[in-house]
């Protein structure tokens, strides 16, 4: 403790109180120490309260899974609770199947919204997309399999699953996308333009290269939403103990979030461990995710600095 | 585009429910599709469902709005205590790698979350927490404590976890964008680093929080996995205290789904529907509100003057 005292802000005033800035009265001399004190004390709570769950949910998920983790989750199937082949293998497909369905739809959105789309019209679907963004993840599920599943007969399978995933992914690729182009300086559109070049190959050429960090990195976010999601394939998806195959309907996927989620209401110490490692690689998948995304737009920031020198 | 479409369908799936339940959905607390052993039909407004099915929400509706609110009373004071900690007083040095760990902690799915709950936090809350505080017999902290700790206290606990990064990165964000001028206009009054904080940033950032809470809640409103693991998963009735089973909107829409298909006259299938379309609606409505306070925050003005 510092022995020094601060100087009275506020003379004559004996009560220990000022009447303060807006309202908030502040406490003077040596309160305002101690106020101060007890200020930074609660911030430090608070970021304790942040830190100590994160904490515990990634340790535990993994000091779980430590007696699991071997080569045979990649070799066995889930028949046993040894293996986990089958549900990485389909969240990889499934990945797979957002990232060409939600990036090609989501990017040619993003795109369209940027260049091409009248002011009024495209600010009503900015809003719809955002607004989208929001929407519980059950709730396109249970579309998904009633209009899909049901509604055309589809039955389970990777189809109607990669479709309500790229439903739920859309907007953070559309959004991301059109901030990418938006950021590429208008003196370079306008340099187009001069030129004569045509709208479509003016994007094409010159405005998309710029651009496809921030746009890759959009990509990137909706690939992490979708391999820790579980309320939107429950019913579209299925479960199958089978690798998956390439026939997109009516053939049940197996995914790693199932695998935990089926785990946790099942009793018995090998269940528990199968499931909390099925969430440790969903974890690993994420994170290497999450680090690839922070590359990718790190040098979309670098790229738009040369770009604006 | 695809909102218009779900909605759509969501109503054309809802609307042989919304006939045959009429306001009854929404005033009634039993939510059963009937017994699968019932023979013969009930007929309602010309639709059909089992002998003995009652479809109400009231009891889902308050699961879904009072676990959210718990969670939104503890998250929102938290994530803005610990926001203003990390921009205003550590080193920028650890800034990074905080910001990378509040990113992991928004990208862990709910079906881990959920897991948590039910194998690391419940049980502990249940042994420690919950059994001392029912002994001494307060009323709604007494009953029902189940040993895995699932019911409505841990379930709004993970959720809130499970929102406090949302809020926490947008206060953030916000308390950046705080005017490096008005900071150092408080330092040069003499204000202390916190009365700063409290009489310059905070009034700065208040309905930007706002908004993110907003954002929050709708998360937390529509969260399914985790609350359908944590939540006990109680169909009849009210929780018998904050310890105690109860359910969502959304959690019930999972969890009920295996058995509604089950339903000869197709009404379960219809009846959840509906409840999808309340849950859409009121989550549309609360990010509306959210996204509308950005939208005008996009214009920034300064707070200086309000008030004094």
């Amino acid at each position: 403790m510092r022995r020094r005292r601060r100087q009275e802000p506020t003379a004559g005033r004996d009560d220990g109180r000022s009447p303060g800035l807006a309202g908030v009265s502040i406490p003077t001399g040596r309160h305002r120490r101690a106020g101060d004190w007890a200020f930074w004390a609660i911030c430090g709570l608070a970021f304790a309260v942040i830190a100590a769950p994160c904490l515990s949910v990634l340790i535990s998920v993994f000091d779980r899974a430590a007696p699991g983790i071997d080569a045979s989750l990649f070799t066995k199937s889930t028949t046993t609770t040894a293996g986990l082949q089958n549900a990485i293998l389909g969240t990889l497909v499934l990945l797979l199947g957002v990232l060409v369905v939600a990036g090609t739809i989501g990017v040619a959105a993003g795109i369209w919204l940027a260049e091409f789309a009248p002011g009024r019209l495209g600010a009503v679907l900015r809003f719809g997309s955002e607004v989208l963004a929001g929407s519980p993840s059950i709730v396109v599920g249970y579309v998904g399999y009633i209009a899909l599943v049901v509604g055309l007969h589809w039955g389970e399978g990777l189809l109607p699953a990669v479709l309500a995933l790229s439903v739920l992914v859309l907007p953070y690729v559309v959004k991301n996308t059109e901030v990418a182009l938006r950021q590429v300086p208008s003196a370079l559109r306008e340099a187009t333009e001069a030129l004569g070049l045509h709208r479509a190959k003016s994007v094409a050429r010159i405005l998309v290269p710029p651009a496809t960090p921030g746009i890759v990195s959009g990509v990137i976010v909706a690939l992490a939403i979708s391999t820790g999601e579980t309320a939107p394939l429950l019913f579209t998806a299925g479960f199958s103990n089978s690798n998956p195959s390439a026939h997109p309907l009516h053939h049940q996927v197996g995914y790693l979030t199932a695998v935990t989620f089926n785990d946790a209401s099942i009793p018995g110490k090998d269940y528990a461990v199968q499931g909390a490692a099925a969430a440790a690689v969903t974890l690993i998948i994420l994170i290497v995710l999450i680090f690839a995304g922070r590359m990718v737009s790190r040098r979309s920031r670098r790229a738009t600095e040369r770009m604006s020198l | 585009m695809a909102l218009v479409f779900l909605a759509y369908e969501l109503i054309r799936q809802a609307y042989p429910s919304i006939l045959f339940n009429g306001t009854s959905f929404f005033t009634t607390k039993v939510f059963s599709p009937g017994s699968a052993y019932a023979t013969g039909v009930e007929v309602h407004n010309g639709y059909k469902a089992v002998k003995g099915a009652h479809f109400g929400i009231l009891t889902l509706m308050w699961g879904t709005l009072v676990s959210s609110l718990i969670a939104l009373a503890i998250a929102v004071p938290v994530s803005v205590g610990g926001a203003i900690l990390l921009v205003e007083r550590l080193p920028r040095r650890l800034q990074g790698p905080l910001g990378v760990f509040l990113e992991l902690l928004a990208g862990i799915p709910s079906v881990v979350f959920g897991l948590w709950g039910l194998a690391t936090l419940g049980p502990v809350l249940a042994r420690d927490v919950y059994k001392p505080v029912a002994s001494l017999g307060i009323p709604w902290f007494d009953r029902a404590i189940a040993p895995t700790g699932q019911g409505l206290l841990t379930a709004s606990l993970v959720l809130c976890v499970m929102i406090i990064p949302i809020i926490a990165a947008t206060t953030r964000e916000l308390i950046r964008s705080v005017p490096q001028t008005t900071r150092e206009g408080a330092v040069a009054l003499g204000l202390t680093r916190s009365e700063s904080v409290r009489l310059v940033t905070v009034p700065f950032i208040r309905t930007g929080v706002l908004a993110a809470a907003l954002l929050g809640w709708g998360r937390a409103l529509g969260e399914t996995i985790a609350v359908l693991l944590i939540s006990g998963y109680n169909l009849n009735g009210y929780p018998q205290s904050i310890f105690a089973a109860f359910t969502t909107m959304a959690a019930t829409i999972a969890g009920f789904l295996d058995g509604a298909i089950q339903d000869p006259t197709g009404m379960a299938v219809h009846a959840l529907a509906e409840v999808g379309l309340v849950l859409l609606f009121v989550t549309v409505v609360t990010n509306f509100a959210g996204r509308l306070i950005t939208r005008r925050l996009a214009t920034p003005g300064l707070p200086i003057g309000r008030g004094v």
